[in-house]
């Protein structure tokens, strides 16, 4: 029985996520600002940018095709879509068993798949560069990001993540060596994906440095907005599942009632300042990597989630 | 629901002969102008037939196989043919594929310049398909995998005034000779002292060699599905034939032979022994990562695709293999799991490889050119099959919610149930192939990304990419058909599990839960607590959302759009061959992959300061499984062949000596014997 | 499934940290970064010696864990640095034999060291098998460090490596009398310093210490 109650916290789940992505990333770049001794932008800076580049006039190549379009509504969709699948201050909504984490994952993989051949539309070297690398590095961190998926569902007993999130915050899980192989494994797999240094500058407009700023660089206007609103809430998605997985504490079941709700959402935002913390500082500490180190870097994440299913599979307490 | 007024299988025999009717027919109206016309549309209408016969058949869920003889063939053998629900399945998988095949080469086969070279072979080819899935003893299935092999060889060498095309089919021809022998081998095995060749026999009396059964159904049934390392015909033979037999041969040829394999192995060999997931599944998993790289190195459309079929064949065999794991520890559930995520992607994978030579020979008509250095920019003269193309792309990438993410999900699934099983073999190898299976899912999406936007997507590269015209509406319609088929299947995807129930059931004794009664259409392979995946609301929800966006954006944002000249960071080049190229945009992957897989090296040669010759940039690759495997064996051949030539120019004297020398080693053996 | 007490996993946490770190060994290509891993795996198997001494309620295995921090994670990475300073070699980016092929053939030791040790102790005390596992891991993973090297300093690291695994298969198994560990670190004190000696001369003699020179001057036919 679908309950309009269900329904309701289902889209509170999907605003939430919205309007927290671009904090997120304000957020994050305040704290690095402040850590190079700058004031920095204002933490609702994003904000500001999104409604700037929404109100302004689109500039298409003059053989972009129909896909240019398209893309940055897709993308937006598919990450909004894999987004509102994570559980952020609850587990087990109404649609948790849609998609699995095979499927978010996917999910993932198809907004970059529209991206990458964005990339190639309009014809510029720019583009190729861009999605030649990107999919160089989804090569490597789409199996590692799989492979975290097996450790997370052998332990667990499932890939419905509502159920993972459960196992991790009711029983007793403790410190296991397969766990903590995987949450290095996604970290560094976090960094690949949303391209954060070390693998990619997010600030840069140097050819040399580029992969995803590359493959976006044809994009204005309200397209520009919506990569760019996609790119927010990836970021999002990957520290919430974080967070939901390795951090489970203070998540509300489903059907807990508002009060627990409440102090899910608490316990989220207080998760994703610490999270937004400490990626600010990782990136403040670390200089990005040549493009040819990325493969290594990624390939032991890869190495690390292999160890961990192998572990696993060898024997069920590891 | 209601039986057919005749039997399904004396309806699927007389399609068979209806298309060797064609066959003939078409040799006689070789010189015909309307040739073409007749003889498609004849196959189209019998494929069609059959296929909805072989539909209506699995979807009744009729356990019972019917069996008939026919007195051709060996004297006290006779021709035995068998429908049962493995056989409908795979006949709708090959009846499919011809009708589509048919409905293309309607429009396709217009361009043809020797049409007396295609047209008798095409139904030839289909109803030796089909009659290898129908039959039911060993020289049956023998004499129509022949016949099937030779009808295909005769389409590769249609074109054969192109040497790579006479290359192509002598490979295959020695390749598709040595499949038979093993074949012929593992049956006569299998057929044991008593010689009884009908499968039924072989079924009730099982061998004590099965795993030598194994070994030999491996060399032939996969080397002509393209494991490797068996599979170095495919990507010579497959793109040199026209290209809807192109489709045929990837698309259903090979489902052809995985047919082959699960018939002997899981059906006639007996109960599987321990080692035998053992041999297969890690050498699945090779044939996926090598199929994929190899893929990534081409700038051929139609060999990059037929690369694609071997990753996707490995793909298949992991199930197999998995299903074969389970089996032999008698984890029932988890073995109809397995086996029926392969069934699935066998179908998955006639339908967007199909689709996707369809495609190419789209492109390769309307420009001239499969090359796709040399194209660019299509998606503007071709709007219809670009976007038909990105759908084949998009399914086989694996991408939700198209057909080919269903069948990667349920492997996906299986494999997870397989810390259970216990063998330390399987434990080890299972979360290593598991990783290279995730390892190709990922190059195969990077794959299509290069071949779609090298070749439908920038700036022309040539002018006739730049002149390049939609093509007919009998191809443009196949595409259609089948790209609507890829969404359709990946956002209901549980009618499909559920008809592959019984065809599971005969092979592991067990089949999948019912999946149609769950009322949002999910699919639940084990639990609902544990996995669940819904395709349509995933469709549902993405498009939902974008347009919400859009909705919000048009209304109270902007609406302005311009055109102007690319951006390109102020450095657009004005000529089109600044932009990336197919090796260009391979150059990281092969750098990290094929530096240790194909010792891939890139030579620039840069000319001196001064010099106004152009650098060139020189890209060496090494087939190292041909280089090390099939170049030494044909040398070996062919110096043991000179050698034993001498033969043919002794003296009297010594043929006499040979014929006194044989004599006596055969008395010495029979004195020593006995 | 067991419920997992806190002694077993921090235990188990602290093995595969080890295990983690002998990777780490595998691609450091510069001698300072090797020094650096190789006194962080002592640091570790230190930690690991402790928390077995508390949870055995065996006070000789603190010694064990004294002498694992001072002399391996303390004075030998330490003392190694001034040679390598004194080598002049601090700069040299060593060739190790490709990175993919190393950490692949790591995995494929790891995975035997696995199936190895938990078919054959199949009735053990499950605490001690998979323990005992990892430990296996970290020799295996010593050696291999010891194979893809040139460089006589590197060997010595990858050699020290090995050793730490065996203090920890050692105290893992529940009983190692302080005799035998006192015997081995002090043999371990003896060959380094008579190790330390052979480099300088090497160094000396044939201005190099990469072993693959020292092969012209073997002197029999090849």
């Amino acid at each position: 029985m679908v309950v309009i109650s269900d329904i309701l916290v289902q889209g509170i789940q999907m605003l939430l996520v919205l309007l927290l992505a671009p904090l997120l990333t304000g957020f994050v770049r305040k704290v690095k600002a402040r850590l190079v001794r700058r004031r920095g932008a204002s933490v609702f800076q994003p904000y500001r940018d999104l409604l700037r580049l929404l109100r302004k006039e689109v500039v298409l190549a003059d053989n972009a095709s129909w896909l240019f379009r398209v893309t940055p509504y897709v993308t937006f969709a598919a990450i909004w879509v894999a987004a509102a699948l994570v559980p952020t201050f609850a587990t087990g909504l109404l649609f948790n068993w849609t998609a699995d984490l095979i499927a978010i994952v996917a999910l993932l993989g198809s907004a970059r798949f529209f991206l990458a051949l964005a990339g190639m539309d309009v014809g510029t070297s720019f583009g190729g560069i861009g999605s030649s690398r990107e999919v160089m590095i989804a090569a490597l961190a789409e199996p590692a990001m799989l492979l975290i998926v097996f450790c997370m569902a052998l332990v667990a007993g499932s890939t419905q993540l509502s159920t993972v999130a459960n196992h991790m915050a009711s029983s007793y899980v403790g410190l296991r060596v397969s766990l903590g192989m995987a949450v290095i494994a996604l970290i560094m797999v976090a960094l690949a994906e949303n391209a954060r240094i070390p693998v990619d500058n997010p600030a840069t407009h140097l050819e040399l440095t580029m992969v995803h700023e590359a493959m976006v660089l044809e994009y204005s206007g309200r397209h520009l907005a919506m990569i760019e609103f996609g790119a927010f809430l990836k970021l999002l998605l990957y520290v919430s599942l974080i967070a939901c997985v390795f951090l489970p504490w203070k998540i509300a079941v489903f059907g807990a009632g508002p009060l627990a709700y409440a102090v899910g959402t608490a316990a989220y935002i207080v998760k994703l300042a610490v999270a937004g913390f400490f990626l600010a500082l990782f990136e403040t500490a670390t200089a990005k990597m040549r493009v040819f180190r990325v493969p290594q870097f990624l390939g032991a994440a890869l190495m690390l989630g292999l160890l961990g299913t192998l572990l696993l599979f060898v024997s069920r307490s590891f | 629901m209601p039986a057919l007024p005749i039997s399904a299988l004396v309806l699927q025999m007389s399609c068979v002969a209806g298309l060797l009717g064609i066959s003939i027919l078409a040799i006689a109206l070789s010189r015909s102008r309307r040739a073409t016309a007749v003889v498609y549309g004849a196959t189209l209408a019998i494929c069609a037939v059959a296929l909805f016969a072989s539909t209506y058949w699995l979807i009744g869920g009729n356990a019972n196989a019917s069996t008939v003889t026919l007195p051709i063939g060996l004297p006290w053998l006779g021709a035995h043919f068998r429908l049962d629900a493995l056989a409908s399945f795979f006949l709708v998988v090959v009846n499919l594929g011809g009708a589509a095949a048919s409905l293309y080469g309607l429009g396709y086969g217009r361009h043809e310049e020797a049409p007396q070279r295609v047209l008798p072979f095409f139904p030839a080819f289909l109803a030796g398909m089909n009659l290898v899935v129908l039959a039911d003893d060993a020289f049956t299935f023998l004499v129509s995998w022949e016949f099937m092999s030779l009808s295909s060889w005769a389409l590769v060498m249609a074109h054969h005034d192109d040497p790579e095309n006479r290359h192509a089919g002598y490979v295959y021809i020695v390749m598709a000779s040595f499949g038979t022998l093993s074949l012929l081998l593992a049956f006569g095995l299998l057929a044991g002292g008593s010689g009884g060749y009908s499968f039924d026999e072989m079924r009730s009396a099982p061998t004590a060699l099965s795993g030598l059964v194994l070994i030999l159904v491996i060399l032939g049934a996969g080397s002509k599905a393209g494991l490797v390392p068996l599979h170095v015909w495919l990507p010579l033979a497959h793109p040199a034939a026209p290209s809807h037999v192109s489709a045929l041969m990837s698309g259903v040829m090979t489902k052809v032979a995985v047919y082959g394999f699960i018939r002997i192995v899981f059906d006639l060999a007996g109960p599987p022994a321990w080692w035998w997931s053992i041999v297969i599944i890690p050498l699945a998993g090779i044939t996926c990562v090598l199929g994929v790289l190899s893929a990534l190195m081409q700038h051929d459309l139609k060999r990059l695709l037929a690369y694609h079929t071997v990753e996707n064949i490995g793909i298949i065999f992991i199930g197999l293999g998995l299903a074969l794991a389970f089996s032999a520890h008698d984890m029932r559930a988890a073995a109809a799991l397995a086996m029926t995520a392969a069934l699935f992607h066998v179908l998955n994978h006639s339908i967007f490889k199909s689709l996707l030579f369809f495609g190419s020979g789209a492109v390769l008509t309307a420009t001239g050119e499969r090359d796709m250095e040399k194209l660019g920019g299509l998606i503007h003269g071709m709007p219809l099959t670009a976007f038909t193309f990105l759908a084949g792309c998009m399914a086989i990438s694996a991408l939700p919610p198209l057909n080919g993410f269903v069948s990667e999900w349920l492997i996906f699934q299986a494999i997870l149930l397989s810390p259970d099983v216990p063998s330390w073999g399987i434990k080890l190898i299972v979360p290593a192939v598991g990783g290279m299976l995730a390892l190709s899912a990922a190059l195969a999406a990077a794959c299509f990304v290069k071949a779609f936007g090298v070749s439908f997507l920038g700036r022309p590269r040539t002018t006739v990419a730049a002149g390049a015209q939609e093509v007919d509406r009998w191809s443009l319609a196949a595409m259609f058909i089948f790209a609507s088929l890829c969404l359709l299947i990946g956002i209901i995807p549980a009618p499909i599990i559920d008809a592959l129930g019984p065809a599971v059931k005969t092979l592991v004794a067990e089949r999948m839960p019912m999946q149609s009664t769950d009322p949002w259409l999910s699919i639940i392979p084990i639990a609902e607590s544990r996995s669940s995946y819904n395709g349509l609301l995933v469709m549902v929800f993405i498009a939902t959302c974008a347009s919400l966006a859009v909705y919000f954006i048009h209304r109270f944002a902007s609406r302005a759009l311009r055109r102007g000249p690319a951006w390109g960071c102020g450095f657009s080049d004005p000529t089109p061959l600044a932009q990336y190229s197919g090796g260009s945009f391979a150059q990281p992957i092969r750098r990290v992959f094929g530096t240790l897989v194909f010792r891939a090296r890139d030579h620039v040669e840069m000319p001196p300061p001064g010099d106004i010759r152009p650098a060139r940039l020189r890209i060496e690759l090494h087939d190292l499984i041909w280089e090390g495997m099939y170049a030494p064996i044909a040398r070996a051949v062919s110096v043991s062949s000179d050698r034993l030539n001498r033969l043919q120019f002794l003296t009297i004297r010594q043929y006499l000596s040979l014929v006194f020398a044989t004599l006596v080693t055969l008395l010495l053996v029979l004195a020593i014997w006995s | 499934m067991q419920m997992h007490s806190l002694a077993f996993d921090v235990s188990h946490t602290l093995a595969g940290s080890l295990v983690l770190i002998s990777f780490m060994m595998l691609y450091q290509d510069r001698l300072y970064s090797l020094l650096n891993v190789f006194a962080l795996h002592a640091l570790v198997l230190a930690l690991s010696v402790a928390w077995q001494a508390f949870v055995q309620n065996a006070p000789h295995l603190y010694i064990t864990a004294a002498i694992a921090l001072i002399f391996k994670a303390i004075i030998i990475p330490v003392a190694l640095h001034r040679i390598v300073k004194q080598l002049g070699i601090h700069r040299d980016i060593e060739s190790v034999v490709g990175i993919g092929p190393t950490m692949l053939a790591g995995m494929a030791l790891v995975a035997l060291s696995l199936v190895l040790m938990l078919r054959v102790t199949a009735e053990a005390d499950p605490f001690a098998r998979e323990d005992l596992a990892f430990a296996l891991s970290v020799v295996l993973l010593g050696l291999l460090v010891m194979v893809t090297r040139r460089n006589a300093v590197s060997q010595v690291v990858g050699f020290m490596s090995l050793e730490n695994g065996l203090v920890l298969a050692a105290t893992g198994a529940k009983g190692m009398p302080l005799v035998v560990e006192i015997s081995v670190a002090f043999s371990i004190l003896i060959a380094f310093i008579v190790i330390g000696i052979f480099l300088f001369r090497i160094r000396e003699r044939f201005d190099s210490v990469d072993v693959s020179a020292l092969d012209d001057f073997r002197g029999e036919q090849r």
